[in-house]
């Protein structure tokens, strides 16, 4: 019985609003059960993709596919998929327990059928004693577990995500994250999220895919994403990161490239070709980046100098921003380690900057 | 200090000064006066009677006052029934066309309503618009007068008030959130379903209080059944009227005005406890908006 | 479809609104006394209407109420609206719920109740009297508009300016007052075409030395057609369009102090 194809699919999809272009021939496929995160600055589309999913919005160009039949023109109240809305969108005139019963009233199920899902699904959010509240009466947290109730009480094939933490304080995201995650594990289905926050999609998802200006820029897993970003956009907008420009020096083989950074000659290595002489990027996370003292006898290799600029304090790590002699600015991260040197590094202080040979993603300069 | 408590207590008590002696002591006065009897050379003796509410129990008054609430009642009903799908179609209008399309509604709601009633005539008498309507449509083959009729009184009450439903009810629609309707979709209710149990709900404040505004004053309105009815419909206002201007009965027209307070007071109640339904589910109460900028 | 058949409903209650107010205006212009023929073009109804006596006094006469008691419950409920907004006292509950419903309170009733009043303390029916009551019927508009404004901005408003220094007084005269100075503007409009329109407390309230237009307008209204009242009708019309648009535009560009 098993469908084995994406159980959600956009083929071909484009969406206009008048002349403006929301989203631009979108392909992609959802896969069932996974935990699936849309990730991009507003206005990027992933709303708009989570809409035509819901059926709130139908493609100009393309096809929006349910489980291998193309439901363009089916009303959002005829789709087995729900919908978990920003800012919850719960029925202000009606108790916890005739929200989240609306849906089963609205197809009309026994009475004691639905008092009990109802039941059911309040204990599944530990909401079990506010049945009889008003959503006015209850905490931001709380009603963010009602609207998940409310949604899930239907059991969607599907349960689409929109923004769903964006009114908690961090604390209460961090918590709902959990258990957002805990609850797909234990109902099985697809959840499609949708968030501008790197970290949250990074937490819970199992792919995510990264949108801009209507084109999806990459798609993967939490750790490619942010070990191998696929291209500038993607690399800023998760995360920290440092671009440094190099100039390709010597072609060696299986991916091997010597390269000239201010002066200094790098190895590199990476799985994209370049020519002699052509200009590339350099691109390092923080925490890839290893700091010494300018006589610290563990450094080897290639390295740039700088000096230090500012430290910051982070409890784990301390952050530096480090002026190199190009006068380009870096960011390190350094963790605290037991046998690690002291690493409390003063303002103005000459540092020498190098990383893990091979942890460096290399782009063409056009990557823009 | 000292200046900003005597700022403070010189606006509270110029405003109690003033309600207290020109709005409440003078419905007080109204209320005592229901109370006494009427003297032959004063308006009213100070002498304790019951016996103007015991008259209001004649059958020539219940009369009168079921042909009020009668017309009262259908007028309202039609000023809903018209004025619900038009305010929902307003607040459904994009963003910069509302404001004109408003006005529009405003501009007559500010209209000497005396001068709407009389426009109305012109509409309405034999030889009038609607008679040379229907008699080029061939409908009807002569001349006719809808005046005096009580369709001519219903007219006039719509007319008049209809601004008034529109006003209330327009706001509450506009304050409607969408996304409630998505929401209900998403669960699977259709479109007239998500009406009943979401837009009407929701909006009912705006519909008791537009009943309010229409319903009150086509009971007190005097003049509207006055120029268009004629003589054949002596309603409440016009009785109250009479009382105080024709037959100098102060206390009985006291003691019938009490009615109209009471009704007041009635709708008022309801609009207090379907409002308070309402708040207490403000969509996007304010609490949660003021917890979420204390956190950033 | 759809979209069509709203549309269509929209004007069509546009059209009920206004066709019987056009045709009057029409017809102010019509050169016949009777006939709703169309006779030709004249001014003389507008004429006939300015030599007029009586009706031009008594149009001065609420022209002359409208201005005092909108300007009087203007400031009166500008005080009202500040109180409910800024102090905490007791009684400010029924203070706004007296308000509330006085503006639902039908006319009616408070023209009867504030004739037993004036006639209980032997003051005579005339100005005064009126005065007094147009007031008190406009007053709760003026303080409910400016309530609905004072709702959109920040509550903390006042308390910068106290805490930058500004006394009470002067917190109100340069932080509230121009904040809510469209509002007052408009609760003056409304007051002002409130009073002008009133029929139903001035019947009670107002005695035979001081005539006022409405008053002149339903003897007149209740004799039938004239072409005068056509006339008076169109003037009456054309001064509500320039009062509605000025006040449109005095609240207009507030919008943008409104801060999300």
């Amino acid at each position: 019985m098993k469908n084995n194809g994406p159980i959600l699919e956009l083929r071909g999809v484009s969406k206009y609003y008048g002349s403006t272009a929301a989203l631009h021939d979108i392909n992609l496929e959802v896969e069932n059960g996974e935990f699936l995160t849309l990730l991009g600055p507003s206005g990027c589309g992933k709303t708009t993709i989570l809409r035509l999913f819901s059926g709130f919005e139908s493609p100009s160009k393309g096809d929006v596919l349910l489980n291998g039949k193309v439901i363009n023109d089916i009303v959002p109240e005829k789709r087995q998929l729900n919908t978990v809305f920003q800012n919850y969108a719960l029925f202000p005139h009606m108790s916890v327990q005739d929200n989240v019963s609306f849906g089963l009233r609205m197809q009309k199920r026994p009475k004691a059928e639905i008092n009990s899902r109802v039941q059911e699904v309040l204990r599944m959010v530990h909401l079990e004693d506010f049945a009889t509240r008003m959503p006015a009466q209850l905490s931001g947290g709380q009603q963010q577990r009602v609207a998940i109730a409310r949604a899930v009480v239907m059991n969607p094939m599907v349960l689409l995500l929109d923004e769903p933490f964006s009114a908690l304080d961090f604390k209460l995201r961090k918590q709902m994250q959990f258990e957002i995650k805990h609850l797909q594990r234990q109902l099985g289905i697809t959840f499609i999220f949708v968030t501008h926050d790197q970290e949250e999609a990074f937490a819970m998802s199992d792919r995510v895919v990264v949108m801009n200006q209507g084109y999806i820029e990459q798609s993967g897993s939490p750790q490619e994403i942010y070990e191998e970003p696929e291209n500038l956009f993607v690399a800023r907008f998760v995360g920290e990161i440092n671009i440094l420009e190099a100039t390709i020096l010597e072609v060696q083989e299986m991916g091997q490239y010597l390269a000239d950074i201010d002066g200094v000659t790098f190895p590199l290595r990476t799985r994209r070709e370049f020519a002699v002489g052509e200009k590339v990027l350099l691109l390092l996370r923080p925490e890839d980046l290893k700091v010494y003292r300018p006589h610290d006898e563990d450094l080897e290799g290639p390295h740039l100098y700088g000096r230090i600029n500012e430290t910051v304090y982070k409890g784990a790590t301390v952050d530096l921003t480090i002026t190199l002699t190009s006068g380009k600015k870096i960011q390190a991260a350094e963790f605290f380690n037991e046998d690690d040197a002291d690493i409390n590094y003063n303002r103005g202080e000459r540092v020498a900057v190098n990383w893990v040979a091979g942890w460096e993603v290399v782009l063409d300069d056009a990557g823009e | 200090m000292q200046g900003n408590k005597r700022f403070r207590n010189f606006n509270i008590g110029t405003v109690w000064l003033w309600l207290g002696l020109f709005a409440l002591l003078p419905q007080l006065a109204l209320f005592l006066v229901s109370f006494l009897d009427r003297g032959e050379i004063d308006f009213f003796i100070p002498s304790f009677t019951l016996g103007n509410f015991k008259r209001l129990f004649d059958p020539a008054f219940v009369n009168i006052f079921l042909d009020s609430l009668y017309l009262a009642s259908v007028s309202t009903i039609v000023c809903l029934l018209v004025g619900y799908p038009f305010a929902y179609l307003l607040a459904r209008t994009s963003k910069r066309l509302r404001p004109w399309l408003l006005l529009l509604v405003v501009i007559p709601f500010w209209t000497n309503s005396l001068i709407r009633t009389y426009a109305l005539i012109i509409i309405l008498k034999t030889h009038g618009l609607i008679n040379q309507l229907l008699l080029w449509l061939g409908i009807v083959d002569g001349p006719f007068s809808l005046m005096y009729t009580d369709i001519a009184v219903f007219l006039g009450l719509t007319y008049t008030l209809l601004p008034f439903m529109i006003l209330p009810l327009y706001a509450s629609i506009e304050k409607l959130d969408t996304r409630l309707l998505d929401a209900a979709k998403d669960l699977g209710a259709g479109t007239l379903r998500s009406f009943w149990h979401i837009t009407l709900p929701l909006t009912s404040p705006g519909i008791v209080a537009g009943c309010i505004l229409v319903f009150l004053p086509a009971l007190g309105i005097f003049y509207v059944p006055e120029i268009l009815g004629g003589a054949t419909n002596m309603l409440l206002g016009t009785f109250i009227k009479n009382q105080f201007l024709v037959a100098r009965d102060w206390p009985l027209g006291a003691a019938s005005s009490i009615l109209l307070t009471l009704i007041l007071v009635l709708m008022a109640l309801v609009y207090r406890m379907v409002n308070r339904k309402a708040a207490a589910a403000d969509p996007l109460a304010p609490p949660r908006r003021r917890r979420r900028g204390r956190v950033a | 479809m759809k979209r069509k058949l709203g549309y269509t409903y929209v004007w069509a209650v546009y059209a009920f609104l206004y066709i019987p107010i056009i045709v009057v205006i029409i017809y102010s212009f019509n050169n016949a006394r009777f006939s709703t023929e169309w006779k030709g073009f004249t001014l003389k109804w507008y004429d006939l209407l300015l030599k007029n006596q009586p009706l031009v006094d008594a149009a001065l006469n609420s022209l002359l109420v409208a201005v005092c008691a909108a300007t009087l419950a203007t400031i009166l409920g500008g005080m009202a609206a500040l109180c409910i907004h800024r102090y905490r006292f007791t009684g400010k509950q029924l203070l706004h719920g007296s308000i509330y419903m006085l503006t639902i309170s039908p006319d009616i009733v408070m023209g009867i109740s504030l004739l037993i009043f004036f006639i209980s303390i032997n003051l005579e029916l005339g100005f005064t009297t009126l005065l007094i009551a147009h007031i008190t019927l406009c007053m709760p508009f003026v303080t409910l508009t400016i309530l609905a404004r004072l709702a959109a901005f920040n509550e903390n408003l006042i308390e910068a300016a106290r805490d930058l220094g500004a006394t009470e007084v002067k917190s109100f005269l340069h932080v509230l007052l121009p904040i809510t100075a469209p509002a007052v503007a408009a609760g003056w409009l409304l007051s002002f075409t409130l009073s002008m329109d009133d029929v139903l407390i001035s019947f009670f309230v107002t005695g035979p030395s001081f005539e006022v237009l409405p008053l002149k307008i339903y003897s007149m209204v209740r004799h039938g057609v004239k072409p005068d009242i056509n006339a008076l009708s169109a003037i009456t019309f054309s001064l509500t369009l320039v009062l509605v648009v000025l006040a449109q535009l005095l609240v207009r560009p507030g919008k943008k102090y409104r801060m999300e």
